[in-house]
Formats: structure tokens, C-alpha cells, sequence
């Protein structure tokens, strides 16, 4: 180390830091995809009409946010083998899918329930006075209007998520920073791989991040008139004759 | 002519069938507020009922719990012969689960004050959701008569809008077409018109009008209009303090009573 930038040595490294790009990616997606998933079931513990589980699992959710995501990996890592009865060893990866998963899935159960909350009481009441059954209300009802409106939300974790979960390669799981790490190892030169990790992340982040407020946009004009008068036109569906003194300005 | 169909309405509702639904001296509290306080009340099939009162005399309340929008503190409802809150278990009367509470209120429909149109579907789809889903019928039955229905309503062009598209009266004459495709026996209206600007009160009237002359289900509207009410209602039921202070046919409830609170009531609405 010591020594200045080397392109050389910039473009020896990035094909190896490269080859972690699909495990970095792929833990994102599924970490995010159990947090997703995970979201629900702390959802549905807290609508359990039963105020100790839902203080139980409110205090849970509370400790977990609390707790560095780091330590939550260490814990799943090296002390759950340990743990009598339960006590499991797994895999890194799935280790780290646990640990980043569970963590931010408090985070986007919070995210569910202000989605649920902003739902209208007379949706409820709807679905009760049309006879919905419990599944069909939530299904048909409640979280079609519920979820849509926190996808940019969710699409903030992501990118938080996925600039997180390089923590995995302290458990050996052997994304970007894991591979750029070993190359300097190898060859005394961190500079140009952990600028190519660097890089890397600013590629997706940014471009995901415009995305992101493309949809916020979206989402929250979703039942305006003008946009649906819009979209009528490109379909043009013969029934959508709204005039143009319709529209709302 | 409409007067006529009316006067045949009204002879058509036998006083000697039995009544769909009874309420068994229903109480309500909410915290220490005693809101009804002891609501006995029979109707009986194809039955017109206007609901009329002072603003917090619990109108609302009344079919809100006949909706199971809000459980009664004590008494039950009958409806269809069973008990509509509570059901037997081992030859008991316990607290009624959601499937038994499903089974009895499926021929119970409600129109609301602000419509409770879902705003993720287009009209039609407002209008098919629940038949198919809950009733479990055919979809293109229901499409048809979904479409028949919004015809029947004047919004036949319109099938392919979002609510967010419509007007308060269109809004609210959907969500009639809505709860009528369910076939419920049994129609609540809560103050149906007092959302919408006056211009469009009297579309969505037009529509109650026809549906009261037309359908041969039972209706309980609370409403401001007394008008109306005088016109199309068999029974009038005024509400005060938590009590059916009065009850009659609309002339006597609202032409003839000797009830001072009733008169009171009438004289402040009448100049308001
Ligand atoms: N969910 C509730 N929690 C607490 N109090 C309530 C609730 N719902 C109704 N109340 C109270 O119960 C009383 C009766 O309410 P209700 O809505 O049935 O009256 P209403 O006759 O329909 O009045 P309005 O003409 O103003 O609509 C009111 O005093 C109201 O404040
Ligand atoms: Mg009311």
C-alpha cells in the first residue's frame, strides 16, 4: 500500500471483483424478498387481538431495530450453532439472509402498517357490508390500496439494504467487498479494488434511486383523473369519452 | 303516477308475515354515553322504513348493528329467524363467530354516506367484486347483470371509469348499483345524500324512488328529507334520546303527531 493509483492494477482487479458482483446482488434480493415476507408476519402478530402478543412482539420488533445488524449476524453465525436444542449451523450465506433479512423486516412491517393505516375506515366497512370474508377483504381490498402507496418506501430499503449487506463478508460470504478484501490481501493494492467496489455501488444506487422517485410520482397520482384520462387515450377505450373540460386542473 | 305505485307498495307490505328481522330490546353504550337504550323493532319483508331524529339520537347506530358495523352492548337482532351476535354451542347462546355472523348478514346491504366506492376498480369492477367473490357465482352472469344494474342507475356509459372519475351523485348511485346486484332482502341507507352538493341530491332520490317502487326488498333510510320520506315510506320512526319516541305511518308521524318533541323537531327542520 502506499503507492499511488495504478490503472494497471484497477483493471487486474476488476474482473475478480466482478465475480462477487452476483453473490452481492443475489444476497440483496434475497434478503429483501424474506424481509418482504417477514414484514407480513410481524404484521399479523400485532393484529392478534391480544394485547400481551402484541406487546411480546412489539418489544421483539423494538429489540431488534435496536441492535446493530451486525451483531444480529455474529449472533446467528457463531452463537446460534451454540444454542442448546435450537442451536442450528448454517450456511453463511443463509446466515446473512437470516440476520439482514429479519432486521429490516421490522422496518418494512412499520412500512405495511402505515400502508394499512392509511386505508380508509369505510374500506373496512365496505367489505363487511358486501360480506368480504376475512382473506378476501385483505386480499382484494385492504392491501391492493394499502401497498402500492409505500413501493418507493420499500424501494428505499432495497437500496439500503443492498448497501448493507457487504456485512456479509465478515461471516465469509464472498461478495464484491469480500473479493476486492482478498485481492488486496494478495497483492498489497486496496486502493483500485475498493474503488471499483465503490463504483459498483454508486452504478446501481444512483440509477435505482431515480427510479425510486419515478414510481413515488407514479403512486401517488395512480387514481388522479388526469392521468387516468391519459391513460384512456393511449388505450383509447371507446367509453372513456370524458371531454376535455373534464379534466381537473 | 308514481303516486300510485306507491299506494300499491304499501298495500303489498302484509302486516301478517312474519317480520325478517327484530330487534330484541337492543342496547348500545359507547364508553358511559348510553346511546340506545332499548330498541325494539320489527320488519318485515319488502317493508319501506324512514328513520328520523336529532343529530346524535343514534340513527346511525340503529343500522349500523343490523350491518354488524358495531356490536349492541346487550339484546340481540334477529334476522331470518337466527340471531345475528350471538349462536348456539352445546345448546347455548354464546358470542357468534365470523362465519355464523357471515351466514346471517348476507341478505343485509348498506349504502353509505361517503359511498365506500373501492378506488383500485372501475365501476363495473365495484359492482362484480362481491358476487363473485363472496356469492361465488358465475362471472359473466354477474357481468351482465352488473352492467344491467349501472344501466339502471344512468351510468351505463361509464363502466370503464375509476370513482376518482365521477361525481358525488354518480359516486353514490354506484354504490347503490353495487349493493343492489348482491340481491340483499334488506337495503340500510345512512344519510345517503347529505355528502353531495344540493344540485345532485335529487339523481341519487330519483334512483332510491325507483329502486322503493320496482324492488320488492325491505329499505330503512336515515334521512334529512322528509319529503321524501313522507313519500315513499310505509313506517316513519322518530328517534330521540336513545328511544323510538314515535312510530307511525308518515302522516302520522310527520302530519299528525301529538308529540312535542316531534313537533319541536319538525318546526327547527322546517326552518333551517
Ligand atoms: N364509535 C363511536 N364512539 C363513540 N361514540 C360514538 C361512536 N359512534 C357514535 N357515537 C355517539 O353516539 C351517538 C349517536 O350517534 P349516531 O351516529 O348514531 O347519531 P345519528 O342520529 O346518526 O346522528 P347524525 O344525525 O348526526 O348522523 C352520538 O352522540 C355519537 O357521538
Ligand atoms: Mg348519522
Amino acid at each position: 500500500m502506499g503507492d499511488n493509483f495504478r490503472w494497471e492494477t484497477f483493471f487486474d482487479a476488476l474482473p475478480i471483483v466482478l465475480q462477487g458482483l452476483g453473490v452481492t446482488v443475489g444476497l440483496t434480493f434475497a434478503c429483501f424478498g424474506f424481509a418482504l415476507l417477514f414484514g407480513f408476519v410481524w404484521i399479523f402478530f400485532r393484529r392478534i387481538p391480544n394485547k400481551l402478543i402484541v406487546s411480546i412482539v412489539t418489544w421483539v420488533m423494538e429489540f431488534i431495530r435496536s441492535t446493530p445488524p451486525l451483531v444480529q449476524l455474529f449472533f446467528v453465525y457463531y452463537a446460534l450453532p451454540v444454542v442448546p436444542v435450537i442451536g442450528v449451523t448454517l450456511e453463511p450465506f443463509t446466515c446473512a439472509i437470516l440476520a439482514i433479512g429479519i432486521h429490516y423486516s421490522t422496518y418494512i412491517g412499520e412500512i405495511y402498517r402505515s400502508g394499512i393505516e392509511s386505508v380508509d375506515k369505510g374500506q373496512w366497512e365496505a367489505s363487511i357490508a358486501l360480506n368480504f370474508s376475512t382473506m378476501d377483504k385483505w386480499r382484494r381490498i385492504i392491501l391492493p390500496q394499502a401497498i402500492p402507496p409505500t413501493i418507493p418506501m420499500l424501494g428505499n430499503y432495497f437500496i439500503i439494504m443492498f448497501k448493507e449487506v457487504p456485512l456479509a463478508s465478515i461471516i465469509g460470504v464472498t461478495g464484491i467487498l469480500a473479493m476486492a478484501n482478498s485481492y488486496g490481501a494478495l497483492n498489497f493494492a486496496y486502493l483500485e479494488p475498493l474503488t471499483i467496489v465503490g463504483i459498483i455501488f454508486l452504478l446501481l444506487s444512483y440509477p435505482s434511486s431515480i427510479l425510486i422517485k419515478k414510481l413515488e410520482v407514479k403512486m401517488n397520482t395512480r387514481f388522479d383523473k388526469n392521468v387516468l384520462l391519459e391513460k384512456a387515450k393511449k388505450k383509447s377505450i371507446p367509453d372513456m369519452n370524458l371531454k376535455e373540460s373534464d379534466r381537473i386542473v | 303516477m308514481s303516486n300510485v305505485l306507491t299506494e300499491n307498495k304499501k298495500n303489498s307490505v302484509s302486516l301478517s308475515t312474519e317480520p325478517i328481522v327484530k330487534y330484541l330490546d337492543v342496547k348500545k353504550s359507547f364508553g358511559d354515553t348510553h346511546v340506545l337504550k332499548g330498541i325494539n323493532l320489527e320488519i318485515r319483508p319488502g317493508e319501506k322504513i324512514a328513520v328520523i331524529g336529532p343529530s346524535g339520537s343514534g340513527k346511525t347506530t340503529i343500522i349500523r348493528m343490523l350491518m354488524t358495523l358495531e356490536e349492541p352492548t346487550s339484546g340481540d337482532i334477529i334476522v331470518n329467524g337466527k340471531n345475528l351476535w350471538k349462536m348456539e354451542k352445546n345448546g347455548q347462546l354464546v358470542k357468534a363467530n365470523e362465519k355464523h355472523i357471515r351466514e346471517v348478514r348476507g341478505d343485509i346491504g348498506m349504502v353509505f354516506q361517503h359511498f365506500n366506492l373501492f378506488p383500485h376498480m372501475t365501476i363495473l369492477e365495484n359492482c362484480m367484486a362481491a358476487p363473485i367473490h363472496v356469492k361465488k357465482e358465475n362471472k359473466d352472469e354477474v357481468r351482465e347483470r352488473s352492467i344491467k344494474m349501472l344501466e339502471r342507475v344512468g351510468l351505463g356509459t361509464k363502466l370503464d371509469f375509476y370513482p376518482s372519475q365521477l361525481s358525488g351523485g354518480q359516486k353514490q348511485r354506484v354504490a347503490m348499483a353495487r349493493a343492489l346486484v348482491m340481491r340483499p332482502k334488506i337495503m340500510l341507507f345512512d344519510e345517503v345524500t347529505s355528502a353531495l352538493d344540493p344540485e345532485l341530491v335529487g339523481e341519487v332520490l330519483e334512483v332510491i324512488r325507483d329502486i322503493a317502487e320496482n324492488d320488492d326488498m325491505a329499505m330503512v333510510l336515515v334521512t334529512h328529507e322528509m319529503e321524501f320520506a313522507l313519500d315513499i315510506a310505509d313506517k316513519v320512526l322518530f328517534l330521540d334520546q336513545g328511544v323510538i319516541a314515535e312510530q307511525g305511518t308518515a302522516n302520522e308521524v310527520l302530519v299528525d303527531s301529538k308529540n312535542e318533541r316531534v313537533q319541536s323537531f319538525l318546526k327547527r327542520f322546517r326552518k333551517a
